[in-house]
């Protein structure tokens, strides 16, 4: 068992390294890669720098204010930024696979066919993103330690929680990805993919309770329960921030969904996988 | 002996094709692209359900910005208006108008949006498939064209029930109903104009691949850039005012923000021609650069592969 993990480990940090290999190969077009996402961040918080302009914080009475709206941001970017770098050029490569039919080559391969097409490429600059994420967390931190009104400092306790649950919520986009990657075997075709998988995360990027209302509540009760795209952000930055005080036991609930929904998404995503793996009939070379 | 088939082909090669002949090729270009993009319908008819679901996150984070304010009772300088149906607007919009707002730049940017136009270009060019284009009597930005314009109406086709049922379900956001019939013409002549310069605009930029391999970064750069300045994201009268003036000078507001804000009546009246003037100045400026372009990259081209 154990050498049986140190071999994927072996073989992991390989694709890891040929990939930063490659990445560095072209290292004009890796800058460039760099810098555009973060002109991408950068225009996010514009975006919403611009809104507190406006207004002192995001829903009425939900605490969500400026500095720790942006450590939910700051989350958001942290788990998005690990998804991006570690399993979203992999999904792209598996759809081509699928249409080009030379998934043939990675079935044969002596090794877990879904471990094989999850981690072969690692995008290195879109860890550029991680360390933008960290200049927000940590900016907003400082702020939210030194300013007047209602100063906080999170506990010990919190921040290690907050990378557990950040942990959880890659690996709920993770199961989300490989389902929907997956499908390209039934639809043929799947250019969407990109575009889908930016309006789900799209529903991840803000506070939960702002859909919590009205004709919302089906798409919170479904993106908390069926699809838990909600939780993947929210439990972590609530962890950390504590937009609500007291944190009452209300939230425990929310936590330890959050631990079922993660084992639950890994396996379904097997799940799918394996089925669709069954459904597929190569494509003619 | 030989030198008949040869003064064969050569004659056919320059006998004048003639306008009928000319609109036929063109039919025949349009229902071929046409046809085209009906044929993965699963993957087609799923992309534009999946569209419309920003906007449901749009509605409520502006509905809970709204909310807040009112609830805090603390209006920033300028967002007050003392009308008490609409007590805060933000950049000059209401919450109802800022979710009008959203779904009216949905329709802009199904006319203005190019995916993958640049990218073709730029891979015709590196892969060499552009010599076709060169020993052919088809002209390459008028054959894109054309084919943009049976992707576009093939979309509607498909989009136009979808945009039907989500506009009639949250036609409650549009506060002042349908605009008054000069402003709808008007409306109409932005989004057309909307779509010939993003399509020039977009083709120009391709055109860069004539002189680098690579454009796919420089792209992306251009699509976020497109993304924050053309309205997309928010209505650009939200900008620091001074920021505004210098988006307002670009032309990548006529891709999302300049026909939403005419169909909700946001461009002063007596600006409104002027404005539809620089658009159209705009327009001829990128059909100009993109020939121009094209022009001077097939002069320094080098067909390579095959």
């Amino acid at each position: 068992m154990l050498a049986e993990l140190n071999r994927y480990r072996r073989v992991f940090l390989t694709f890891a390294q040929n990939s930063l290999v490659r990445d560095m190969t072209f290292r004009t077009n890796f800058v460039i890669e760099c810098l555009s996402s973060l002109g991408w961040t950068l225009m996010n918080v514009g975006f919403y720098l611009i809104i507190f302009e406006h207004t002192k914080s995001i829903g009425a009475d939900s605490g969500w204010d400026r500095e720790k709206f942006f450590l939910f941001l700051a989350t958001t970017w942290f788990i998005n930024s690990l998804v991006q770098a570690f399993f979203m050029p992999n999904a792209e490569e598996f759809s081509e696979l699928i249409r080009t039919g030379g998934l043939d080559f990675a079935l044969l391969k002596p090794i877990d066919t879904q471990f094989l097409i999850s981690f072969r490429r690692v995008s290195w600059s879109s860890l550029a993103n991680f360390g933008a994420g960290i200049v927000i967390a940590a900016v907003s931190l400082w702020q939210l330690a030194t300013r007047e009104v209602d100063p906080y400092v999170p506990s010990a306790l919190s921040c290690v929680l907050y990378v557990l649950f950040c942990g959880c919520g890659v690996a709920i986009m993770y199961s989300l990805m490989i389902c929907l990657s997956a499908t390209s075997i039934w639809l043929g075709r799947n250019q969407t993919l990109y575009n889908f998988w930016f309006y789900i995360t799209n529903f991840s990027r803000y506070p939960m309770e702002i859909y919590n209302r009205g004709w919302g509540q089906p798409l919170y009760g479904l993106f908390t329960f069926v699809i838990p795209v909600l939780v993947v952000v929210n439990v972590p930055a609530r962890i950390l921030a504590r937009p609500v005080e007291p944190s009452g036991d209300g939230e425990w609930w929310l936590i330890g969904w959050a631990l079922i929904a993660t084992v639950m998404s890994v396996l379904a995503s097997r799940w799918v996988f394996r089925t669709a793996l069954g459904s597929y009939r190569s494509a003619s070379s | 002996m030989s030198s008949i088939p040869v003064s064969d082909t050569s004659t056919s090669r320059h006998a004048p094709i003639g306008l009928w002949g000319r609109i036929r090729i063109w039919k025949m270009i349009f229902s071929t692209a046409f046809s085209e993009r009906l044929v993965y319908r699963g993957d087609f008819a799923l992309g534009t359900l999946m569209r419309f679901l920003p906007i449901i996150t749009q509605i409520f984070l502006w509905w809970a910005i709204f909310d807040s304010i009112a609830h805090s009772g603390v209006v920033s300088a300028g967002d007050a208006t003392g009308n008490p149906d609409e007590p805060v607007t933000i950049g000059g919009y209401g919450f109802r108008e800022m979710v009008a707002y959203y779904l009216l730049t949905m329709i802009a940017r199904a006319f203005s949006s190019m995916p993958g136009l640049a990218s073709g270009i730029a891979l015709q060019i590196r892969e060499g498939e552009i010599k076709r284009y060169m020993i052919q009597p088809v002209d390459l930005i008028g054959f894109l064209l054309l084919n943009r314009i049976a992707h576009k109406c093939a979309y509607y086709a498909v989009a136009i029930a979808p945009f039907a049922l989500v506009f009639y379900l949250c036609r409650d956001y549009f506060v002042d109903g349908f605009p008054p019939p000069h402003l709808f013409i008007a409306f109409v002549a932005s989004l057309v104009m909307g779509f010939l310069i993003g399509f020039f605009l977009e083709a120009a930029i391709g055109m860069i691949g004539f002189w680098f391999l690579e454009v796919s970064s420089l792209l992306f750069l251009y699509m976020l850039f497109s993304f924050f300045l053309s309205g997309h994201m928010f209505p650009l009268t939200l900008l620091p005012d001074w920021i505004e003036p210098f988006v307002n000078f670009l032309p990548l507001k006529y891709l999302a923000y300049f026909p939403a804000a005419v169909f909700l009546g946001k461009i002063p009246e007596d600006e409104l021609w002027m404005e539809m003037g620089i658009q159209a100045a705009w327009l001829v400026f990128f059909i100009v650069l993109c020939r121009f372009a094209y022009s001077r990259g097939v002069a320094r081209y080098s067909g390579y592969g095959g």
